[in-house]
């Protein structure tokens, strides 16, 4: 029986990333990761160790921009009800967060998952029920299953969902830090499998391990980096099999294809990104917020909404600073009052550090 | 977010299933998205069950330590 948090394994994985004695730069992209890393005290174990890893863009309700708070803001203006993620409600935008309007009066409800927002569109007929679809490739085929069951014509989504291998090469692209390697997300790969990362690994000759959740997970998929590096040989390769195949699921990756197409777009901190997003094909106008409501929005598309005052979550976002480099960390912005969403949700850093290091 | 939890199946509604996460919490869960049958055990995501996992794969976990860690990085 494998017990994922077996000290005598850590243990020796741990000895045999100390011994290889090299400085290396890592970057994963989930906020679970992060989790794991800092609430085991990970963190520490791997910087002793030589071994910095940076959280990247790896938390959907982060890179989540301004512009889309206040599509759903101004929808639930409007009168309709506003269904989310609780993360994604309490985050602060140019006019508040959705918690501050829910405080106001208005219908803005958090849901566990999208076949919640359908079944309050049921109990409310008379009422346009609209999700705010937020999350990476792991959430996108719950989206695709919905539309395509025919929900209620009262609900339409606004979608938010991002996908992570573009934003992956952005990062390289963009060249602001030198990466030794990617510890890449369990959850979406289970969705997508191996190959959609491989061609970072061709393009830019770097390793990448997709990891599960536990320490253990962790601590060998950094051993398995390691070694791709000592051996030269930068690949693919998965350290959770129990959960991750080559191919992903197959069944969602064809539900998603059914719905979506790509599109160019803007994550918070970063410039647009070529096909990094998703949005409804037109087949599903009647479900998509944005062509149901476009005249409505039309008046939001043309301002810019710029990120907090004195917010650094578009550098944490790009792996350039920790929470602790923000003169707002646990000072101005806290989970209780956050300035920034990293601050607020439960995958951000800031949210993490604040909760297990605060000190 | 892309948060995955671990729970077995234990009865089938058409298109739902009865999920058991251990510890007397059991939810119904969408299993649109894989081929499951009762006793199966599956991640699940955001209501719906995203992938099945099964003892032979968590066993390849231990193999792949087991020669990972046998390899000598150099």
């Amino acid at each position: 029986m494998l017990y994922f948090k077996d000290k005598v394994l850590a243990k020796t994985i741990l000895g045999k990333i100390r011994s290889n004695g090299k400085k290396l730069n890592f970057m994963h992209v989930c906020g679970t990761h992060q989790d794991t890393l800092v609430k085991h005290g990970l963190d520490t174990l791997f910087e002793n160790s030589g071994i910095n890893i940076c959280q990247g863009p790896g938390c959907p309700v982060c890179v989540t921009t301004p512009l889309e708070i206040e599509e759903c803001i101004l929808l639930a203006k409007k009168g309709k009800i506003i269904a989310s993620f609780g993360d994604m409600i309490r985050v602060p935008s140019y006019n508040g967060s959705l918690q501050d309007m829910k405080a106001e009066g208005y219908d803005i409800r958090t849901v566990y998952g999208i076949e919640d927002a359908v079944n309050i569109a049921i109990k409310n007929p008379s009422k346009e029920v609209i999700f705010m679809a937020v999350g990476f490739e792991t959430t996108a085929p719950t989206t695709s299953a919905i539309i395509l069951n025919e929900p209620p014509e009262n609900f339409s989504i606004l979608c938010c969902h991002r996908t992570i291998p573009a934003a992956l090469k952005t990062i390289l692209e963009m060249g602001e830090l030198k990466l030794d390697g990617f510890i890449e997300p369990g959850h979406v790969s289970t969705i997508i499998g191996t190959k959609p990362y491989e061609f970072i690994s061709r393009e830019y000759k770097i390793p990448q391990v997709i990891s599960g959740f536990e320490p253990i997970d962790l601590l060998m998929s950094v051993w398995m980096l390691i070694q791709q590096i000592n051996k030269k040989n930068a690949k693919v390769e998965n350290e959770y099999v129990r959960a991750v195949n080559e191919n992903g699921n197959l069944i969602a990756q064809k539900v998603i294809k059914e719905t979506f197409i790509q599109v160019d777009k803007k994550w918070r901190g970063f410039p647009t990104i070529k096909k990094s997003g998703l949005e409804l094909r037109n087949k599903f106008d009647k479900y998509n917020c944005r062509k149901v409501f476009e005249e409505e929005l039309k008046t939001l598309k043309e301002k810019e909404f710029l990120e907090p005052s004195g917010c650094r979550c578009g550098e944490l976002l790009r792996g350039l600073i920790t929470p602790q480099d923000c003169p707002l960390f646990g000072i101005r912005c806290t989970p209780e009052k956050p300035i920034g969403p990293c601050m607020v949700s439960i995958e951000g850093s800031c949210n993490i550090a604040y909760m297990y290091k605060k000190d | 977010m892309c948060l995955a939890i671990p729970g077995k199946i234990v009865k089938i509604l058409n298109d739902h299933a009865i999920v058991d996460y251990g510890e007397g919490t059991a939810r119904e869960v969408n299993i649109s998205l894989v081929r499951v049958k009762k006793g199966d055990y599956v991640l699940v995501h955001a209501g719906f069950a995203i992938e099945i996992i099964d003892k032979k794969e968590a066993k390849e976990t231990l193999d792949l330590f087991k020669k990972i860690l046998s390899e000598e990085g150099e």
